[in-house]
């Protein structure tokens, strides 16, 4: 039994969700005793390794420097992974775009099934994972030769970073002629990533428009939150979608969720009602929100808004 | 060029789902089914490029029981020009659904392939990737912009963070993503017209693949549910609480 993870990074710098992938792993070796491998792909991308090698469990960091990684683009990343698979039983991502965008093609390519998204390691080939938007958990097995799997960080804690694997160099480099990097615009933001932050704050419907988010910024400020939205706000305009929390966007499990003018349907649920505290603000005091939130404040959010953000 | 488009009958996405007795599924018993919200952009993309003149000819294809037709009427009312239904009552995962959608691939020779990002019921998010690897074609997926002109296809993809645009050599597989568009509805004569398009029906058996899976489902749970806490009064009510009794705030 042994497990390879794909690490996910971004400009030199590690994605926190990596080392909760590395607890999913524990787990599945926890019996076997097998270990746990790290597979940085990218380019310039030594530090990330460094990152990756501290990671409590991990037995060796295979760093791969080449240009054809660059952008983490699905087609050599998913050549790269069938050219190590075979050396492993089970090859990990994160649910992240990079991982659901990579994992499936891997697993095609190895004609195994891949697993998304698994909540719970329930034994080395059986996974707990939710469908139908979180409003059922099915526990599937596999019997297949390799297990292909992404995981949601949110389900599993952190992975301490108190160790120090091993880096070694793999020299594999594939041909890519079918697609190529155009470019990327990512938001520029001091604020925490939206899947990482410990308090997040998101604006439904009810905030009108675009302009009205501005409400949750001083907030968000006083808090460290990231800001979130629900599908019905990106639907609408009012801000992009990967602000958007739910089934279809980003799931998020904070110490704190505050759901500001968000009615509560079932496709959002699914993205925050693991969160540990669930605050809603909302003048419909009919809105399902308000079942499963723990603490509930019916009112005008644009008198709220500004009067939370002076009382913090 | 051709463009072939996947859909998928699913749950209609205003039903809350609940689980058997016997927890070996949900139950979808006399519950309402439609096409899945991200196959609908996925139509509409292809309906949209043909309106261009970049398509010359759009098909639908499904795979599942007879009353998937339903759902293969429908791509036909919002504008695709024939359908193909592989017939089937097994329940079909992601790796062989991507097996029938490459052999349709094989007889159809599109030049693009446009799934959604990931269905409703199982939200795997797998097929689309899956499909591009059995085809060894390029992979655009969770699609918020489609720009095709020689012989390539630029696909603007929602990221964690922001938007990525890369270059796909055609033929390749995109994937949907909610922003792509806004789908139409399909409009009463375009509904009459829709019964009188050509619809194919084959089989897995005839296209020679195996639908078994390695992968089981065993047991199927309500999630725990979480309780509803109290109403505050006030927003210093709320601060104290969050403070002093969750907390989660200093």
């Amino acid at each position: 039994m042994s497990v390879l993870i794909l690490a996910d990074h971004h400009d030199g710098q590690l994605a926190g969700t990596t080392a909760h992938v590395v607890a999913a792993a524990q787990q599945i070796v926890k019996d076997s005793g097998g270990d746990i491998d790290l597979l940085v792909a990218g380019q310039e991308v030594q530090s990330v390794a460094e990152q990756a090698a501290k990671l409590d469990g991990v037995n060796r960091v295979r760093i791969v420097d080449h240009a054809v990684y660059a952008h983490q683009l699905a087609e050599p990343l998913a050549d790269l992974l069938v050219r190590l698979a075979d050396d492993y039983s089970h090859v990990l991502a994160s649910s992240s775009t990079t991982g659901k965008n990579v994992l499936p093609r891997l697993a095609a390519l190895k004609d195994v099934a891949a697993i998304s998204d698994i909540l719970d390691v329930v034994s080395a080939d059986t996974f707990k994972r939710p469908i139908y938007a979180g409003n059922a958990i099915a526990t599937v097995q596999s019997a297949d030769p390799l297990k292909v799997l992404t995981v949601r960080s949110t389900a599993f804690d952190a992975a301490g970073e108190t160790g120090s694997a091993a880096i070694e160099a793999v020299d594999a480099t594939v041909d890519n002629s079918l697609s190529s990097f155009v470019d990327e615009r990512l938001e520029q933001s001091e604020r925490p990533e939206l899947s990482a932050a410990r308090v997040v704050i998101s604006g439904g419907r009810g905030m009108g428009n675009g302009e009205n988010f501005k409400l949750l910024d001083g907030i968000a400020d006083k808090l460290g939150a990231a800001i979130g939205a629900s599908r019905a706000a990106v639907d609408a305009g009012f801000v992009p979608n990967d602000m958007q929390v739910g089934q279809t966007g980003k799931i998020v499990a904070p110490e704190l969720y505050i759901a500001v003018g968000i009615s509560g349907a079932i496709q959002h649920l699914a993205g925050m009602k693991d969160s540990k505290v669930i605050v809603a603000i909302n003048k419909d005091e009919e809105a399902p929100i308000f079942q499963i939130a723990d603490y509930g404040l019916v009112g005008d959010l644009f008198q709220i808004l500004p009067e939370l953000e002076r009382s913090l | 060029m051709k463009i072939l488009v996947a859909v998928k009958r699913v749950i209609d996405y205003n039903v809350k789902v609940r689980v058997k007795a016997d927890h070996s599924d949900v139950d979808l018993t006399n519950v309402k089914m439609a096409m899945n919200p991200f196959c609908e952009i996925a139509v509409e993309e292809a309906v949209r490029l043909k309106e261009k003149g970049i398509a010359t000819e759009v098909v639908a294809v499904t795979i599942g029981p007879k009353a998937a037709q339903e759902q293969l009427r429908t791509a036909l009312a919002l504008g695709a020009d024939r359908a193909v239904h592989v017939s089937t009552d097994e329940r079909v995962e992601s790796l062989a659904v991507a097996k029938l959608l490459k052999r349709v691939v094989d007889e159809e020779q599109p030049q693009l392939v446009i799934l959604g990002k990931q269905a409703i019921d199982t939200d795997n998010n797998q097929t689309g990737q899956m499909l591009a690897a059995l085809t060894g074609w390029g992979q655009g997926t969770y699609a918020s912009k489609v720009d095709i002109q020689d012989g390539t296809v630029n696909v603007t993809r929602e990221i964690d963070g922001g938007l990525q645009t890369v270059a796909l050599k055609l033929p390749a597989v995109v994937t949907t993503d909610l922003r792509l568009n806004e789908p139409r509805y399909a409009k009463l004569p375009d509904i009459m017209k829709a019964k009188k398009k050509p619809l194919d029906t084959r089989t897995p058996e005839e296209l020679g693949v195996a639908i078994a899976s390695q992968v089981t489902q065993l047991q199927v749970e309500t999630p725990a549910e979480r309780k509803g806490g109290i109403k505050v009064g006030s927003v210093d009510e709320l601060v104290d609480k969050l403070k002093n009794e969750a907390k989660v705030i200093s």
